[in-house]
């Protein structure tokens, strides 16, 4: 990582390179959102689009609450509370603004909108007036989202550790209960009419969900919000904001020291998690085939993010993002056993291949070696470690198979067993506080093939 | 430089200070040496902010701080190197010194900064890309002191910068020391070492249970009977 004086030169402040700096990534986020939306989806089917879709999502959730649970080594507990508030609001702003503005709660798609089999009509224009609204009601959401993550955090952000974590797990609870309290009938047109302007957006379903919301997410929606929010978190780490959010996550007093305003610090980070969540809601409120309920609010859903973010290694973005993608994954794979059998065909490899290394590894570890700290066998282990869960599994599908088990039903207990036996072996989790890029993290391949000292033939 | 006049710290219904007044001059080096428990690490945290004291005042350059908050402390010149070395064992050297100029924004000067600190430290040179969790904890504590000198502070607060380490270490650390007060910083040490602390300081607080017991000329400290029975363990 570049020091952030040699980063203050490479980046001139020139309001040419400040624009290129702000303009590339959007570039980029509409590139691949095209790209998906244009190119992949017409060739895959609506299943995997499905997946494909879930599984952006559940990275922005990831990524976004790796800000406090991993730069700023804050416990929160609460992170659905802020999908939930974005989905609602964002959902309701573009359900009744869509009767507002055009008299209906139906979607308006262009091309870039719509998954599954739900589609623009032929001839449809790029961008529809509905998606512009579509737009403003998923910001609308993530600022909301982002200022209610100001307000909690304000007063409860000066509390440590457990302390913290109870808070944010009431909040997500209050917001759960305030839902299920609104109305459960959805708003007609003449009903609308009648009651006064305040209390209609607060017409979002109650316990019942709030599943008419216009669906308007599509491939192009979650994965130009996947790439924005990937190089916002990036940037972020590397700034001198996110060195300061990092070092409250290593140690509170010594950041004090050093003159980084804790308290001031850690609010900011806690906002913008929240609006991430929030936009996160945004596209998942919708999505397709969702009704959004207070369940979304629960902590069943804040667990399942916190275990995306722990899995992938605490402070490590792109770990979060690919355990993200794992554990949304996983659940469709245990519930079709047939394709998980095939996985045999990687994992018996994957073992011959990993113990023919661990015999090359262990033969004359020389004492030069071994005092330099060279690991020929770590790159073994790791091959022979992910041989091992990918058999494991097929071989688990196999049995499930046969005794007619349906392991999806079994889901949270494998869950909880891949976290014991990652807390176990890797408590750090997949990547640590590193990213993929880290040249640091590729040590084990550099060690095993490293020349071998000693005796050489001359 | 800095006087502080009858400061008071409590931790809930515990008194940890009861009034204690101290003074550095410019250039100094003055060291705080007692027991644990005595109160030294608490005077610290109350001089830099990060403990807020119940009572009495602290003056720095003129300007009454004792409710200045930590982060403008730093801007003021005031760093303090926290007990336990308190480095980001999860960042970089390089980015731990980064941080240590976390108050300024003068790019260039920091640079030069940074190269005068690892020519104070070479040991940290070699090690900029690794994590501060790797290191020894003799290179743990010189980054600490780098770390703080990266604020460029006119006085510099030190706590216990022997902790833990190696006699040889200590003597390395110490010596350090002396060289940054002789470049200009005015040092305020916190030691249990009184041995070294005594060698190095010019004068000297004997702290117990939260009171100003002793004080004086470090030498003169050094040779008296009570300091040498109760911290230097001699007689």
């Amino acid at each position: 990582m570049a020091s952030l004086q040699d980063r203050a030169k490479l980046f001139p402040s020139s309001p040419l390179g400040a624009a290129w700096r702000l303009c590339w990534p959007i570039l980029v986020a509409l590139g691949l959102g095209v790209l998906m939306q244009l190119v992949v989806r017409p060739s895959i089917d609506a299943y995997s689009s499905t997946q494909i879709l879930n599984i952006g999502i559940a990275i922005i959730l990831a990524v976004s609450l790796t800000i406090v649970n991993g730069f700023t080594g804050q416990f929160s507990i609460g992170h659905a509370g802020f999908l939930a508030v974005g989905g609602y609001v964002a959902g309701s702003v573009a359900f009744y603004g869509s009767f507002a503005i055009f008299g209906s709660g139906s979607a308006k798609l262009g091309l870039l909108s719509g998954s599954g089999l739900y589609s623009a009509p032929a001839g449809a224009p790029l961008i529809t007036s509905g998606e512009l609204l579509f737009f403003g009601a998923l910001l609308t959401g993530g600022l909301v989202a982002a200022l209610l993550g100001y307000a909690v955090g304000l007063p409860s952000l000066r509390l440590r550790g457990d302390y913290l974590a109870i808070v944010t797990l009431g909040f997500g609870e209050i917001v759960r209960v305030l839902i299920q309290q609104t109305p459960q009938v959805l708003m007609t047109r003449e009903a609308i009419a009648e009651s006064p302007a305040w209390k209609v957006p607060l017409s979002v379903g109650g316990s019942l969900g709030f599943g008419n919301v216009p669906k308007y997410t599509s491939l192009f929606w979650v994965y130009a919000a996947v790439v924005i929010t990937l190089i916002f978190a990036y940037r972020l780490k590397q700034s001198s904001t996110g060195r300061a959010l990092l070092s409250i996550r290593e140690d509170e007093i010594a950041a004090e020291a050093m003159g980084v305003r804790t308290t001031y610090y850690k609010v900011w980070g806690f906002a913008i998690a929240a609006f991430f969540a929030g936009i996160a809601g945004g596209l998942y409120a919708h999505t397709l085939g969702i009704s959004l309920s207070p369940v979304d609010a629960g902590f069943q859903k804040s667990f399942d993010i916190i275990i995306m973010v722990v899995l992938g290694g605490l402070g490590s973005i792109s770990g979060a993002a690919i355990a993200a993608a794992i554990v949304t994954y996983l659940p469709e794979l245990l519930r079709s056993p047939e394709t998980l059998e095939k996985f045999a065909v990687i994992g018996v490899p994957l073992l011959v291949v990993g113990f023919a290394m661990l015999g090359m590894a262990s033969r004359n570890v020389s004492e030069g070696e071994r005092r330099a700290g060279v690991d020929r066998r770590a790159l073994p282990r790791f091959i022979l470690g992910l041989g091992t869960i990918i058999l494991g599994l097929s071989v688990l599908a196999f049995f499930a198979r046969k005794f007619k088990i349906n392991l999806g039903d079994y889901r949270l207990i494998i869950y909880a067993l891949a976290l014991i036996i990652m807390m176990i072996t890797r408590p750090q989790g997949l990547l640590g506080v590193r990213e993929v890029w880290d040249s640091a993290l590729y040590r084990p391949v550099r060690d095993f093939f490293a020349p071998r000292h000693g005796r050489r033939a001359s | 430089m800095l006087s502080v006049e009858n400061l008071q710290v409590s931790y809930g219904a515990i008194r940890a200070l009861h009034g204690i007044s101290l003074k550095v001059e410019k250039g100094e080096i003055v060291t705080l040496i007692g027991c644990n428990g005595a109160g030294k690490t608490t005077t610290l945290r109350a001089i830099s902010g990060i403990v807020r004291s119940s009572g009495g005042s602290v003056n720095y350059e003129g300007r009454d701080i004792t409710r200045v908050r930590p982060h403008e402390l730093v801007r003021m010149g005031i760093a303090h190197s926290p007990e336990g070395r308190g480095v980001f064992a999860n960042l970089t050297v390089e980015e731990n010194l980064d941080l240590g100029a976390f108050a300024r924004s003068d790019h260039a000067a920091i640079a030069q900064d940074k190269e005068k600190g690892l020519s104070l430290f070479p040991r940290l040179r070699e090690r900029l890309k690794q994590f501060a969790g790797t290191l020894s904890g003799g290179e743990q504590q010189m980054l600490a002191m780098a770390r703080a000198l990266m604020a460029r502070p006119r006085l510099l607060l030190l706590d216990e910068p022997s902790l833990g380490l190696a006699p040889q270490v200590v003597q390395t650390i110490f010596q350090i020391i002396r060289e940054i007060n002789a470049a200009g910083t005015t040092i305020l040490l916190v030691e249990q070492n009184a041995h070294m602390a005594l060698k190095v300081a010019h004068r000297a607080y004997v702290l117990e249970v939260g009171e100003i017991a002793m004080e004086g000329p470090a030498q003169q400290l050094a040779a008296s009977d009570e300091v040498r029975k109760a911290y230097l363990g001699v007689g």
